[in-house]
Order: structure tokens, then sequence, then C-alpha cells
């Protein structure tokens, strides 16, 4: 390191309540800026749990729904239409919806049902205990063992509940890759028993998923189940889609750049105050370094280090204590929904940046207008 | 060395616009040698800060020229002029201006770290000058921790560290009881002062006149008179 940012170095970690001051003003604002955003990609990341789980690349659906939760039920003929379609592999139905599920100690429990093609069963979940094929027995449900699997009271092979004056048995549980938004367990079942069990109105289908022969046949799939009124989208669009739904189109996205907001303007008045105070404070000395034959350039770069040291001192504690949070919450409650991503981590960076460079953006310009002069004037 | 360290002719400073327009320096030419201590006298508001801004490079006249070694230094560029002041000038500024998050090891080495010495070289030689200036065992401390003597010592230290051929000392006993001001120019004047190096020292305190070679006297931005010290009369 050249000495002169050697110094200062020393000068800022010296201050030490003034460098412990720096610091916590960006770690808190960098915690609460990368707990809100986690929590928020948590939360989109949770919307989409069925387009994720399921896996399939291309959904049809009717235009105007908004998330997968809410499914507005397709023709027949669309099923038909689509697996007519040149470069269409294959076309299955999918069945989503809620229902309530009796217990065996008599309490309700809301459940997501998910009622796959009876002939292929793709998007089946990846099994835990249990076959896949015994989805086909009498009654048969699989529960999945994700974050609210202990709201069904834990089941085991064999456990019985009631759908809808129905008996249901469990054959199996599975896992998938990501729990629902809406904090209900999941079970999954054949398509026509999901038909059965549940009052359906009179089109039936939620979804269709379609796997293209060929990337190449996207656009053209895309293309005619547009000219026959209804949307195909492949999955990164649907997971887009839904996550500009809750952006956009509720109070989440607007709540979370006002605590965002919030979080800047509070990391950027503790930290740009402080560190304006450090430098008023060295003023004369900054001066006199100057008078001795320090230039212009170099005791900008001092500022600018000192500032980069905190902000990025600053940015890596707000990170672990932000990790160490969500850590410590997903032990305590297995549904927390946070996601760290590097988005999230770029984004808190990028404010940090700001708060760095006005706080340094002040100290620059009165460093650079005091004059060797005024030392000597006193 | 021989020859003139300092040469100024015909320097002026006005300050401030319009009616508030104040001549600070009027015309102030002189000339200081190597080996010799030179003091700047007067009342305050005399224009002596002023004039010693001016022959050490921080404040530029509205005319007239300063040649420090011959070299006209309000000709070179802002960065070389820094450069020149960091290598020709130490300064003893009136209220020290330690820093005082360092040690004073730290703080002596300043000068030599701006000249990209390594940093262990410059401690060292940092406390070679704290030696010299008798607080060779004080290098660990923070300045704060000094006496105001011993820090106008460290100042001294600082300003001496990178050898500098011409040393400048604002009101060095402005701050100090009367035994220590005068105990730190004696010390200057033995133990600082050499047939290389020129010693200015702005100041106030007559009794401190008797470690001088020569003194200025200004007054009302002039220079009134040029006087031969009662040392030099000895």
């Amino acid at each position: 390191m050249p000495g002169i940012l050697q110094i200062a170095y020393k000068l800022l970690v010296n201050d030490r309540s003034k460098f412990a001051a720096l610091l916590v003003g960006i770690t808190f604002a960098v915690f609460l800026m990368i707990e809100m955003t986690s929590l928020f990609a948590g939360v989109l990341s949770r919307s989409s749990s069925t387009v994720i789980n399921l896996g399939a690349s291309i959904w049809v659906m009717d235009p105007a729904v908004q998330t997968v939760a809410n499914t507005i039920p397709l023709p027949d003929y669309v099923l038909d239409e689509v697996r007519s379609i040149p470069g269409v592999k294959y076309a299955v139905p999918l069945y989503s919806g809620g229902a309530l599920l009796k217990l065996r100690d008599g309490t309700y429990q809301s459940v997501n049902i998910v009622g796959l093609d009876d002939d292929t069963l793709f998007g089946r979940p990846q099994m835990v205990s249990g076959n896949i094929e015994d989805i086909y027995g009498e009654n048969a449900f699989i529960a999945i063992d994700d974050a609210e699997f202990y709201k069904l009271e834990n089941p085991r092979i064999g456990t019985e509940f009631e759908l809808n004056d129905h008996r249901g048995v469990i054959v199996g549980i599975a896992r998938v890759a990501s729990s629902s938004l809406f904090g209900v367990p999941t079970l999954y079942t054949t398509f026509n028993r999901a038909l059965q069990y549940i009052p359906n109105s009179r089109f039936t289908m939620s979804y269709l998923l379609v796997e293209p022969k060929t990337p190449a046949d996207v656009a053209r799939i895309k293309e005619r189940v547009t000219a026959a009124g209804y949307l195909a989208v492949t999955r990164d669009e649907f997971v887009r889609k839904i996550s500009e739904f809750y952006k956009y189109k509720t109070g989440v996205g607007t709540n979370m750049m006002l605590m965002m907001l919030i979080s800047f303007i509070v990391g950027l008045s503790i930290s740009g105050q402080t560190f304006y105070t450090f430098i008023l404070e060295n003023i004369d000395k900054f001066g006199a370094l100057k008078a001795i034959g320090a230039k212009g350039r170099e005791l900008v770069a001092m500022i600018l280090f000192q500032a980069t040291f905190v902000a990025l001192t600053g940015y890596g504690i707000g990170v672990g204590l932000c990790a160490a949070l969500i850590w410590l919450a997903r032990a305590r409650l297995p549904d927390y929904a946070a996601i760290i991503t590097f988005s999230n981590l770029g984004l808190a960076f990028i404010m940090v940046v700001v708060i760095a460079s006005i706080s340094s953006y002040v100290g620059v310009r009165k460093v650079l207008r005091i004059e060797p002069f005024d030392i000597f004037r006193g | 060395m021989a020859g003139a360290a300092i040469k100024a002719e015909a320097i002026n400073k006005w300050f401030g616009e319009g009616t508030a327009r104040t001549h600070a320096v009027k015309d102030v030419s002189f000339e200081a040698k190597f080996g010799e201590m030179l003091y700047v006298v007067g009342p305050s508001g005399s224009g002596k800060t002023t004039m010693l801004s001016m022959i050490s490079g921080i404040l530029r006249p509205e005319s007239g020229t300063v040649r420090i070694e011959g070299e006209d230094i309000w000709h070179l560029s802002r960065d070389a002029l820094a450069e020149f002041r960091l290598h020709k000038i130490g300064f003893v500024f009136q209220d020290y201006h330690l820093f005082p998050r360092l040690t004073t090891a730290e703080n002596v080495a300043i000068p030599l770290i701006l000249q990209d010495r390594p940093w262990d070289e410059a401690l060292a030689e940092a406390a070679r000058n704290l030696e010299v200036v008798g607080l060779g065992n004080r290098t660990e401390l923070a300045p704060v921790k000094l006496s105001g003597g011993e820090q106008q010592r460290v100042a001294i230290a600082r300003a001496i560290v990178s050898r500098p051929e011409i040393l400048i000392l604002d009101e060095p006993t402005a701050s100090l009881d009367g035994d220590t001001g005068r105990n730190i120019v004696r010390f200057v004047r033995e133990h600082i002062l050499s047939d290389q190096r020129c010693i200015v020292i702005v100041t106030h305190d007559s009794r401190i006149y008797e470690y001088s070679d020569r003194i200025l006297r200004m007054e009302d931005g002039r220079l009134t008179g040029i006087e031969r010290s009662q040392l030099d009369a000895q």
C-alpha cells in the first residue's frame, strides 16, 4: 500500500468513534437493503414455485392469467389444437387449484392440489418414499415434504384424510425445488382424480404443459397459440410475468422500493454526516499537508481510499449480518422466504458506492478548497 | 553553500475587492543567505505572514519575483511548486498541525512518505530526527500526550526530516512559555542551522531576538528596516 494511503488508513481507523459510526451507518444501510430485497426475492421465487417445480418448457394459458395461482380453465379443444401445431413434441394438461382438507384430528387445512397428466405424469416430483406409480392407486395422493409439510400433521405412507367427502390416502412423500408462497401444503395426484375430488367449472384444464421438438420451434408454437386466442410463454417468461405482477401490480414492489430508499437515506445521513465531520476535524491537517508539499490528487486519493475502505468494510459486515440473520431465521422458521441473490448484492453495492461517493465528494471539495495560506493565518 | 537562499524582489499582495481592497505587502525586497537565521518581525497585521507565505511558495504575489536558490518559484506549475516545497522547504506551523491519530514518528515521517520513500525507511529516518530533537524515546506516543514544547520539537523534526535547505518557522514561541520558547529557538540555532541551511522565523516575541543574525522589520505591509542582530554585534 502506498505510504500516503497507509497514513489515510491510520487516520481513519485510529479515530475509533468516527470509524465505528461510519461503519454502523453503512452496515445498517446494507443490512436493511439486502434484507428487504432478499425477502422480496424470496417472495418472488415462491410465487413461481409451481412453474419451477413442474419444469415444463412452455406453458399455455388464458391471456388473462397473471400469476400461476389464479388459473383460468381452458377448454378441451385447446389441447387438441396445441398438439396439432408442428414442432410440438408433446402437450399435456395440468390441474392446479386449492382445496380444503379434513385431517385425522378433525381440523381443516387448505392445500394446493396439482393434478398431473394421467398418461405421462409429466412434472412428477422427486420421490423420497413410496413409488410414483402408486399415484394410480385408489384415492392416492403424494404429499410434498416442503416447509408446509408439518401442516398436514407430518403424514406417512398410509395416512388418510378427507377431501370433499372423498377418502384420500398418502401413497408417497416427495420433494420439489421450491415451496409455495401462500403457506399451504401441496398434494400431487392425477389430473382425472383431481377433477373427481374437486368441484370444477365447465372447463377443467388449468394449463397445458408443452415440450417443443427443438428450441427453434418455440417461436412458432407461441405464434400459433396466440392466433388461437391463448397465450404460450416459456418457463422463464412465465416466472418473469409472475414477478412483474407482484412488483408492479401489487403494493409489495412499491413498499420494497420505499424501504430501500429509507435504508439508503439512513445510511447516507449517518455516513455522510460522520465523514463530513471527520474531514472537518482534520481540515487544518490536510491544509498543513498541502503546505508541506502534498498534491491535490494525493489528498483526493486519501479521502477516496478512506471512503472506499469504510464502504467495503461496512458492506461486508452488512452482508454477513444479513446472511446470518436469514440462516438463523430459516433454522427457526422453515418457510421463511428470503434469498440473497447476486442482484440483491449488486444493488446494495451500488447503493453503498453512491453513499461513499456522495460522502467523499463533500470531503474532497472541502479539502481541495483549503488553502495552505489559511494554515499560516490560523 | 554560499549566496542567496531566498531572493524576493518588489513583491506585492492585495486582498479583497473594491473599497475593501487592502495592500497587504508593498514592494518588499530582501535576501536571505545560507547559514543565516533571519527574523521577520512587526506588529499584528503588518504583513509578516503574507510575506512569509509568498516566499515559501504558498501564496502567489500579484507582482514581483521570489527566487529560491536562483529558481523563480512562481513560474513553476502548481504540482512542480508542491514538489519544490516538499524537497526544499521545511515548515513549522504556529499550531504545529500534527495529526493527533498518528504517532510522533509517523507525523515526522510524513514529508518522506510524500516523497514516496518506503514506510519502514521513512519511520526509521523519522526516529533518527526525533533523536536529534531529543525525543528519541517518544516515537510511539500520540502528539497529544506530549507537552507544548515537545510538540514543537516534533514539528521541527518533521520540518527537517527531508533535509530541506530552507526552514520556515511561523511564530515558534507563540504557544510556549518564555523559557521553553527560548530553549526551542536556541536549539534550532545550535543544532538545526548550518551553512547549507537558511532559517526564516516570523515572530513578534522580542525575547528571542538575540538568536537572530538579521531582523527584517515590517509595518503596514512595508519593510521598514533591516537590522544586524545583537548576536552579530557580539
